[in-house]
C-alpha cells in the first residue's frame, strides 16, 4: 500500500488500462502535454503517443460525439470533460446518443465509453465551474454513474468503468485531487453497484457520496462524542445503486440522513430518501432527511459559497434532532 | 447522365435495382401508414434514391455509414433486407432492432449501418468517430455521414468537420440538399454558399447532381478510394428533391412549395426513370427487363409486408432488456 493522491490514482488507472488494452484512448481538451488543468493525465501522451492521447479543440459536443462513434466501432474512448458544468454542452451526445444506442439497436450496438469529469463547490470558481450535476446523468437509463470518494475508489472505479461495455460517467471531486489515500500496489477493481460501509453503527445511517463521505465521517466522529453511533455508507455508484446495503442499514439503525453535493431538490438525496421511505418505512423512527447543495446557483463570494454545501455541523445537528425526535417541523 | 463511369452492366443494373427497392419500400411504408397499420410516423426517402445508392455502391460492407430520420434509403442501399426492415417499422421482434428503434433508429450493424438518427445532425459525431477508429486501428474503413440541408444549422456538424480536417480522418460528409428542412426552404435557413462550409475548414468539397446516380457513384468511388489513402475528409453537396412531405402526414404542402415544383422534379428529374431510360438507350437493359425487375421487387416487398404484419411483437419482458449491455 502507498499513500497517493486521487489525481495520481486516476492517472495510474488510465495508464494501466491503456497498457492492458490498445483500444483504450483518451481524448479531451489539453489532456496531452498539458495533462489537464488539474494535471491528472500528465505523462500519458509521452507513453502512449498522440494517436491515443488526443488533444481536442474546445468542442465538447463534437469530441463526445466522436467518442460515441469510436466506441460503437471498436475503440474504448475515455473522454475528458474539463469541468462537470460542461455536461450541459454534451447532453445530446451523452443522453440521446450514447445512452440509448444499445437499447435502440435492440442490443446490437454497444458504446463502451467513459466520460471523466468533475464536481464540487468551494473552489471559488463561481456558478459555471462549481456544479455537481451527476444526477442529470443518473436520471437517464443507459448510463452508469460513479462517484469516487477517495483515491482508492477513484482508481478502482475508473478501471472498472473502462472495462464496462456501457457508457459510464465518473465525477471526481475537484477539491480532492490532492487528497491522499492508501492504494494497493497490485491491481484491483471496484465493482459497480456495491456500496461500501466505511463505519458500522447502530443509531443512524449516513448515506454520503463523493466528498460528502468525508463530511459524514467527520460528523460520525463528533456524533460518537454525543454517544450516537452512526453508520456511514458510500454507494460508490449511484447508477447502479446498491439499494440493498442502504436498506439493510436503515432497518438496523431506524434513522437515515442522505448527503450529496448536488442540488437538493429532485436530487440524489431525494431519490435515496424516497427509496428508504418506500421500502423501509415501518423500520423508521424518524423521517429520512436530505442534505444537498442549496437550491441556488453557486455564488462566487466565499462568504456565500460556503453556505451552499452541507457541512459536518449540519449533519451532526440533523442527526441529534433525529435522535431526540424533533424532526417533524424542520423548515 | 455522366457517362465516364466504367461500363459494367452488372454494376449498373445493381444500382438500378437498389433504387427501385428504395422507391418500392417507401411506397409500401406510405401505404402502411395510410392504412393505419404502422405505429407512428415515417419520413420518405423517395426522390433521393440516387444519393444513397450512388454512394453506398462505392462502399465495402465494412465501411460505416450514419443515417438520418429519413433513413430507409440509406439502410436499403447499404444492404438491408425488406423483411427485417418492415418488421422494424411495425415494431416487431424480428426487426433489425427487435422493434425497439423503429423507422427513425433503424440500424444494421452487420452491413456497417450505424443507425438512423432522430436528432437532426446528431450522427455527425458518430460518423466522424467511426473514422477516428479506422485511423487509430488502421482498419482502412471509410465512414460516410449522411445528413440533410437542415443539419447545416447544427453546430455539432462544424465541430466534427473541424476535427476531421485537423486529424485527416477518412470520413465523407454527404449533404443531401433536398431543398427543405422540415417545412422551410433551405434559402431561409442557410446563409451564404453551402459549399463554403467545407472550404472554411480546408475540406475538399464537390457538388454533384444528386438525381444522377452515375455521377454520384463515380465521384464516390474516387473519394472513397482517396479517403482510404489518407486524403480525407471530403464534403459532397448532393442536390436532390424530397417527393413526399417532411413525413407521411405532411399532405398539404402548398404553403411551403408548389405542386408545379413537385411535378417538375418528378416528371423531368426522377433518378430511376432517367437512369432506366439511359440503360435502355445504351442497350444495357431492355425496357421489358427493367419492368420485370420492378415487378419482382414489388412482389418481394408485398411478401415482406405480409410477413411483417403477421410477425410477433416483442415479449413484454423485453422492455427492460438492452438498457445496459450485460456480460453473459
Amino acid at each position: 500500500m502507498r499513500n497517493i493522491t486521487l489525481s495520481k490514482a486516476v492517472n495510474e488507472a488510465l495508464a494501466e488500462e491503456m497498457r492492458r488494452d490498445s483500444t483504450v484512448i483518451l481524448m479531451g481538451e489539453d489532456v496531452a502535454e498539458a495533462g489537464t488543468p488539474f494535471k491528472v493525465t500528465s505523462g500519458l501522451v509521452e507513453e502512449f503517443g498522440t494517436n491515443r492521447v488526443i488533444d481536442t479543440p474546445i468542442s465538447e459536443p463534437g469530441f463526445t460525439g466522436l467518442a460515441v462513434g469510436a466506441a460503437m466501432t471498436g475503440l474504448r474512448p475515455v473522454v475528458d470533460i474539463m469541468f462537470g458544468d460542461f455536461l450541459f454542452l454534451i447532453m445530446d451526445q451523452l443522453c440521446n446518443q450514447a445512452a440509448k444506442t444499445h437499447y435502440m439497436s435492440g442490443g446490437k450496438l454497444t458504446v463502451p465509453m467513459v466520460v471523466r469529469t468533475n464536481m464540487g463547490a468551494t473552489r471559488r470558481s463561481a456558478a459555471q465551474h462549481s456544479q455537481s450535476l451527476h444526477v442529470l446523468a443518473a436520471h437517464i437509463p443507459g448510463i452508469k454513474v460513479a462517484m469516487p470518494s477517495s483515491a482508492y475508489e477513484a482508481k478502482g472505479l475508473m478501471k472498472t468503468a473502462i472495462r464496462d461495455n456501457n457508457p459510464v460517467i465518473i465525477f471526481e471531486d475537484k477539491l480532492m485531487y490532492q487528497d491522499k489515500a492508501l492504494v494497493p500496489e497490485e491491481e484491483y477493481l471496484i465493482p459497480f453497484g456495491a456500496a461500501h460501509i466505511l463505519r458500522e453503527g447502530t443509531d443512524i445511517t449516513l448515506v454520503a457520496t463523493s466528498s460528502m463521505v468525508q463530511v459524514a465521517q467527520t460528523a460520525a466522529d463528533r456524533l460518537d462524542e454525543h454517544g450516537v453511533s452512526a453508520e456511514v455508507i458510500d454507494p460508490r455508484t449511484i447508477a447502479p445503486l446498491d439499494e440493498g446495503t442502504i436498506l439493510a442499514s436503515v432497518k438496523k439503525t431506524s434513522r437515515a440522513i442522505v448527503i450529496d453535493e448536488g442540488h437538493q431538490s429532485y436530487g440524489v438525496t431525494a431519490e435515496i430518501a424516497a427509496r428508504i421511505a418506500e421500502k423501509a418505512f415501518y423500520h423508521l423512527d424518524a423521517p429520512v432527511q436530505r442534505l444537498g447543495a442549496m437550491d441556488v446557483p453557486i455564488p462566487f463570494s466565499p462568504a456565500l459559497e460556503d453556505l451552499t454545501v452541507p457541512t459536518p455541523e449540519d449533519v451532526v445537528a440533523r442527526a441529534l434532532m433525529a435522535m431526540r425526535g424533533e424532526l417533524f417541523h424542520v423548515s | 447522365m455522366a457517362k465516364t463511369a466504367q461500363k459494367n452492366s452488372d454494376a449498373y443494373l445493381q444500382m438500378y435495382l437498389r433504387m427501385v427497392k428504395i422507391r418500392v419500400f417507401e411506397d409500401n411504408a406510405n401505404e402502411l401508414y395510410l392504412a393505419a397499420k404502422m405505429p407512428g410516423l415515417t419520413h420518405m426517402y423517395s426522390g433521393q434514391e440516387a444519393v444513397a445508392v450512388g454512394i453506398c455502391e462505392a462502399l465495402e460492407t465494412s465501411d460505416k455509414i450514419t443515417s438520418t430520420h429519413r433513413g430507409h434509403g440509406h439502410c436499403v442501399a447499404k444492404g438491408a433486407n425488406f423483411k427485417q426492415m418492415f418488421c422494424e417499422l411495425l415494431g416487431k421482434d424480428e426487426g433489425y432492432c427487435h422493434g425497439k428503434g423503429g423507422s427513425m433508429h433503424i440500424a444494421d450493424q452487420a452491413n456497417g449501418n450505424l443507425g438512423a438518427n432522430a436528432i437532426v445532425g446528431g450522427s455527425a459525431g458518430i460518423a466522424t468517430g467511426a473514422a477516428l477508429t479506422a485511423k487509430v486501428l488502421g482498419t482502412g474503413d471509410v465512414a460516410v455521414c449522411f445528413f440533410g440541408d437542415g443539419a447545416l444549422g447544427q453546430g455539432l456538424l462544424y465541430e466534427c468537420m473541424n476535427m476531421a480536417a485537423l486529424w485527416d480522418l477518412p470520413v465523407i460528409y454527404a449533404c443531401e440538399n433536398n431543398l427543405y428542412g422540415e417545412y422551410t426552404h433551405v434559402s431561409e435557413m442557410a446563409a451564404g454558399a453551402l459549399m463554403d462550409r467545407a472550404s472554411a475548414f480546408g475540406i475538399e468539397g464537390h457538388e454533384v447532381d444528386g438525381q444522377d446516380v452515375l455521377a454520384v457513384n463515380e465521384l464516390s468511388h474516387q473519394l472513397v478510394a482517396r479517403s482510404r489513402n489518407g486524403e480525407g475528409p471530403f464534403f459532397i453537396l448532393l442536390n436532390t428533391y424530397r417527393y413526399h412531405g417532411h413525413h407521411v402526414g405532411d399532405i398539404n404542402r402548398a404553403y411551403y412549395r408548389s405542386k408545379e415544383e413537385e411535378t417538375l422534379w418528378k416528371e423531368t428529374r426522377d433518378p430511376i426513370t432517367n437512369f432506366g431510360n439511359w440503360l435502355v438507350e445504351e442497350k444495357l437493359a431492355s425496357f421489358d427487363e427493367l419492368q420485370a425487375l420492378q415487378t419482382d421487387v414489388k412482389a418481394e416487398a408485398k411478401a415482406a409486408v405480409d410477413y411483417a404484419l403477421n410477425a410477433a411483437y416483442p415479449a413484454a419482458e423485453d422492455v427492460i432488456k438492452h438498457v445496459f449491455f450485460e456480460t453473459a
